[in-house]
């Protein structure tokens, strides 16, 4: 239980509500137990001499108590379950916020599936406790305790044998839940392999074709059905004995109500309406003892749950403002200086960058180049924080880039990271992405500058065009000179382009860069491609080779050197040639 | 936002005549047993009902006669009525849920095997997950409507009967009065399904909205933080998460009203009861057992009712689940078979390709007018830039693709002639991408063909070097490989890959290279492994090796789908065309690494 501890300041937060919820619980047991006595009282009157008027009296009181019972039953409901699903808002709210501040590292290692299924099952699972759970046990043990004393009152020995198959009746569920849970597992792993092989088989469908093993494949896909069937039989073969319990423990009570009541009605201990108030109370209290052995389970669900949610709720930031900050920076010009830069992914894990020293003036370009690997993105990714050194400094103006508040820091260094990632919205709320208000000239300049104006006015509805599944698939180069028209639009000190232009034909993208000239005129930017044809013009190139800085210079000094770039300008070259042999 | 709709989500209309007499054919093959199942159904239906008329037997005729042992007896059919309900439900659950388990198997069996037999031009055009899911997910939603919704239908039917029998053979006039509140609570009860129906679709399509916004945002949570727009996301993300808070507690309204509204019809049953019951009573002609027993069953109604109403459900979501199921069953995207095809015995291994055109779409051509000859034993080397037709040319020789003009032989046969399985038996390909399967190394080798034997797997092992690094496993050969070999290194792949060619021993070899970007003792072991492999059969190679190039009988040289070149390495560098490039962008490095 000690994880559930966790709500307690969120049960605080709702607690008049839910104080509110247990008073009507109270409320609406009372009637619902008082209406057997009414019953009773009608049924004994009958054995004696009554008035049709006496019975029309009674009929009235019943459906006045259950209308009465009936409302606050209603609002038990409003109250505690209503509150379980704020609850549930509160904490799927803190548990966004928090993902939302994680470093880019744990979501690196973390698959999105694992995240939703936080975010939706674990979060579900506290629900069901805050919710149901509460509701029923608070209920549970309120009728009990008062149905219970009703029921001696009448006739403490029947009570006492009606009663006595009841508690298996909660011990059974509890069991039973946690049997079908387990089952259940079961049947989802058979599940899960079943899915696997039909991925793997659909994958690889050109292999098996090719080694005519269809049938062989089939074969197996069929004897993994059978074991599916099988798992699924012995939960079926747990699940049958629920009903049948039930009806054998409970119509058990009514049977001993019958006969031994039936015998004392005989020796006129009792009379034929207290053995009416005993099944119906009977009847009253069978749901809650199946509830109560329910909500054993949901609470140990909910536990494990909230132990998951804890885990990923003490997941550090690691990448936040902290007490070396300096609050005072409001501006940044532009100047980048890596001083002595390693960077590894993880303790284990091999050096990605190595002691890199580079500066970078105010206002220039940089290109870098390099093999796929070879620490090119890891570079940049370091000068927007997205990850931090493991050794030495990026600095910005003088200022090591963990001092500047992340504020000032992100909103003035703009990164087009490789992998272009737009949003389901319009083209326009994508662009604008970054800003703060709506700017449609800024957003129609930026738009020509990436060379993507023409686009947007061949779709149906233009900037107003919906991006992704559910409006226009954008090719590649679409989606990258839209992501980089976004980061255009927010003005940036510093412009980053990670391979920007890798699905963008080398036409278009002498175009952007013709464009972009002007624009980066004031501007740091620095450049990332496999095309020596997006670099040439930089004011300083540098070739990253397993990371390290191979070679530094202009284009003509690197050719010069006939080394690396050399090599791969005149490969460049020749796939041009091949390119237009027609 | 507009709102989400995915083929998987869209709900279709609860009925449809035709689907449901195609979903019934499935269930022919076990007629009799459903029909035995519906009969016993019927049978326990009734001993439910009984028991409040037995106690009404042990009011009227035995507690007020003061007769114990009558008392006794009457105790003991109860007991024994409910013994006997609870064991034939309970083999009858079981019976039933097997019934629907077996359908199932049927239909999952049928789609897999439908799905192998589709040709690649299926696979090419849809995402892999949208068929896993229709042979597993969508299957799965039919479960209901077999294992319990048929059957089930008549139980809950004839539990109704079976009351409204007992109530009218005790006492006509009381069963109407305390009927009347049946119309409400049927009525009250589907407009409660229904309502709840909406709002649960109203709340699946805002914890869609959810899911899909967390999905998307985790994706993209670098963009969101790189533009430091965590405070504006939060904003949309609490609307989000707040209409779906909302939905929700909409929908309790609906529970917080039903069920009330339930407890409150049956007092008002009992109201009615004891108000024109006891008038009867008063008047002698009703006895208290009969009231008694009234009041138990009107108790009972509600259960069978409630379980009509979500009958309904069951039957949507197999509507359109098996809309799905069929579409995929109706697509016929086969390669076919000749109806007669001739019987190859063995073949020599030459093959022919005449004024071969082929376009995968039927208009963009991707190969054009290939003419080419390659001899039993020989090799050949196919080159080419990016996008040249290189691994076409493999697709329609094993008929992966039909092609749109011109035709290849096999020996001077057609190869549409030919048992489509009898020509990829002799026609091993190994694909650049090599595609491990969750096994062990020697079931991946072997493919799991009971025909290759452990010696031979091991022989294949040794031939082209895997044995070293296989020796070296803990379990070696029954090395466990997961998921797409993801704990072996590329090369061993690679290896792997040719001990499976090797072992099914084929005429003919293709073999797409892998472009060579591993350490230079592992390409070492490969290209000594691709010259054994190549030896005494007919071979195609795609060829990104210099010695394979330099090995090669006959270099052929695609560009744009067309054969430019062709010749050996040296006569080809020699005429300083295509070749020469493309020797000097991919070769010659190559060249290097080798002195």
């Amino acid at each position: 239980m000690k994880n559930l501890f966790t709500l307690k300041k969120y049960f605080l937060k709702y607690k008049t509500d839910l104080i509110w919820g247990v008073v009507f619980i109270l409320v609406s047991n009372a009637g619902t137990v008082y209406l057997p006595i009414l019953l009773k009282n009608a049924i004994n009157d009958l054995q004696f001499n009554t008035t049709q008027t006496k019975m029309i009296e009674y009929a009235l009181l019943i459906v006045g108590t259950s209308i009465l019972a009936g409302i606050f039953r209603y609002l038990i409901r409003q109250k505690i379950i209503v509150v379980s699903r704020e609850i549930e808002y509160d904490l799927r709210g803190d548990f966004w916020s928090h993902i939302q501040k994680l470093p880019l590292r744990y979501f690196q290692n973390t698959s999105t599936g694992n995240i939703m299924s936080h975010a939706t099952n674990d979060i579900n699972a506290v629900r069901m406790f805050i919710g149901p759970a509460v509701m029923y046990s608070i209920d549970t043990v309120m009728r009990l305790v008062i149905v219970v004393s009703i029921m001696i009152s009448l006739n403490w020995q029947l009570t006492l044998y009606a009663l006595l198959p009841l508690p298996v009746l909660s011990v059974f569920v509890y069991k039973i839940g946690k049997l079908i849970h387990e089952k259940y597992i079961r049947i989802q792993e058979n599940f899960s392999q079943l899915t696997t092989l039909a991925q793997e088989n659909f994958s690889g469908i050109r292999v098996i074709k090719s080694y005519v093993r269809e049938a062989n494949e089939i074969k197996k896909w069929n004897k993994l059905s059978q074991e599916y069937i099988k798992k699924n039989m012995k939960l079926v073969r747990v699940q049958a004995v629920i009903m049948p319990i039930l009806y054998i423990i409970t119509g058990l009570s009514i049977i001993i109500v019958i006969w031994i009541g039936g015998i004392k009605v005989i020796e006129k201990e009792m009379s034929i309406g207290d053995i009416s108030a005993f099944v119906v109370y009977l009847g009253i209290l069978i749901w809650p003892m199946i509830a109560f052995g329910w909500v054993m389970n949901i609470i140990q669900q909910a536990e494990a749950s909230m132990k998951r949610l804890n885990k990923i709720f003490s997941e550090p930031y690691e990448i936040d403002d902290s007490e070396q900050t300096i609050h005072s920076i409001k501006k940044i010009k532009g100047e980048i200086e890596f001083r002595n830069v390693s960077f590894k992914y993880g303790e284990n894990l091999p050096a990605v960058l190595k002691k890199i020293n580079l500066k970078i003036p105010v206002g220039t370009t940089l290109a870098v180049i390099g093999h796929t690997g070879s620490g090119k993105t890891s570079l940049v990714n370091l000068i927007v924080r997205l990850y931090d050194p493991t050794e030495g400094e990026v600095l910005i103006d003088g200022y090591n880039i963990k001092n500047i508040p992340l504020d000032i820091l992100r909103t003035n260094v703009s990164l087009v990271p490789q992998e272009s990632f737009l949003f389901s919205d319009t083209v326009f709320g994508n662009i604008s992405y970054g800003l703060r208000e709506i700017n449609e000239k800024k957003v129609k300049e930026v738009s020509a500058i990436a060379n993507f104006d023409k686009d947007v006015e061949s779709f149906p509805d233009g900037y107003q065009t919906i991006v992704g599944e559910r409006g226009i698939t954008f090719s590649g180069g679409q989606k990258q000179r839209a992501s980089l028209a976004r980061a255009l639009a927010t003005e940036p000190r510093i412009l980053i382009l990670d391979d920007s232009f890798s699905a963008v034909d080398t036409h278009t993208e002498e175009e952007i860069l013709k464009n972009l000239r002007n624009y980066m005129k004031e501007r740091t930017s620095i450049i990332i491609s496999h095309r020596i044809s997006t670099v040439k013009d930089a004011d300083l190139i540098v070739v990253i080779d397993n990371g390290i800085i191979a070679e530094r210079g202009t284009h003509d000094e690197l050719i010069a050197l006939n080394g690396i770039y050399a090599d791969l300008h005149f490969k460049q070259l020749l796939e041009k040639e091949l390119e237009e042999l027609s | 936002m507009s709102d989400i709709k995915q083929e998987d989500e869209i709900l279709g209309k609860a009925y449809d005549a035709k689907l449901m007499k195609r979903l019934l054919i499935y269930i022919k093959p076990y007629k009799k047993y459903v029909v035995f199942a519906i009969v016993m159904n019927i049978f326990v239906a009734a001993l439910g009902p009984l028991r409040p008329y037995l106690t009404k037997i042990a009011i009227d005729d035995y507690i007020a006669n003061s007769n114990y042992n009558g008392l006794m007896m009457i105790s003991l059919a109860l007991f024994g009525s409910l013994i006997l309900q609870a064991v034939v439900q309970y083999f009858l659950s079981y019976y039933t849920q097997y019934l629907g388990q077996k359908t199932l198997y049927d239909i999952r069996t049928q789609l897999f095997e439908h799905t192998h037999k589709l040709a690649l031009k299926f696979y090419d055009r849809t995402p892999i997950g949208r068929i896993v899911t229709r042979t597993t997910n969508d299957v799965e939603s039919l479960s209901e409507l077999f294992s319990s919704g048929i059957v089930m239908v008549f139980s809950d039917v004839f539990i109704i009967l079976w009351i409204l029998s007992f109530m009218f053979f005790m006492d006509v006039s009381l069963s109407l009065v305390s009927l009347s509140v049946l119309p409400v609570l049927f009525y009250g009860t589907f407009l409660f399904r229904k309502k709840v129906r909406e709002s649960y679709r109203d709340v699946r399509l805002h914890l869609a909205r959810l899911n899909s916004y967390m999905q998307e945002h985790v994706t993209g949570m670098n963009i969101v933080q790189i533009f430091r727009k965590e405070k504006d996301e939060f904003k949309n993300f609490s609307k989000i998460n707040s209409d779906h808070r909302d939905a929700n507690i909409k929908s309790i309204f609906y529970y917080a009203i039903f069920y009330p509204s339930v407890e409150l019809l049956s007092s008002i049953a009992i109201a009615l009861m004891i108000w024109y019951g006891g008038g009867e009573i008063i008047n002698g002609t009703l006895t208290l057992g009969v009231l008694f027993a009234f009041i138990q069953y009107t108790e009972m109604f509600f259960r069978p009712i409630r379980d009509l109403s979500e009958k309904y459900n069951i039957l949507q979501t197999s509507m359109a689940s098996s809309e799905r199921i069929f579409k995929l069953l109706d697509n016929k995207t086969f390669i076919r078979n000749p109806e007669n095809p001739i019987k190859l015995n063995g073949v020599k291994g030459k093959i022919e390709f005449r004024d071969v055109w082929f376009a995968y779409d039927d208009e963009n051509y991707v190969l054009k007018n290939i003419n080419l000859n390659i001899n039993p034993g020989e090799t050949v080397a196919i080159v080419g830039h990016t996008g040249a037709g290189k691994s076409t040319l493999i697709n329609i020789l094993t008929r992966f693709y039909d092609i749109n003009k011109g035709s290849i032989l096999l020996d001077g046969i057609d190869i549409r002639d030919l048992d489509k399985r009898d020509l990829r038996k002799f026609i091993s390909v190994v694909l650049q991408d090599v595609f491990l399967f969750s096994g062990n190394i020697q079931s991946n080798i072997s493919m799991d063909n009971d025909e290759i034997t452990e010696e031979k797997i091991i022989q294949a092992a040794k031939t082209v070097g895997a044995e070293k690094f296989i020796s070296n496993l803990p379990k070696r050969y029954k090395e466990e490989v997961k998921e797409r070999g993801a704990t072996l290194s590329v090369g061993q792949k690679q290896l792997i890959s040719f001990a499976r060619a090797l072992a099914y021993d084929p005429k003919i070899l293709i073999l797409d290279e892998a472009t060579s970007s591993i350490d230079t003792e592992t390409e070492k072991i490969i290209q000594d492994a691709i010259e054994k492999l190549l030896v005494g059969r007919t071979a195609i190679v795609i060829a990104h090796r210099l010695s394979t190039v330099q090995n090669a009988d006959k270099i052929i040289v695609l560009h744009k789908g067309e054969i430019r070149e062709a010749g050996n390495h040296q006569e080809l560098l020699a005429k300083r065309g295509i070749y020469y490039k493309l020797y000097q962008l991919q070769y010659k490095d190559q060249e290097l690494l080798k002195t």
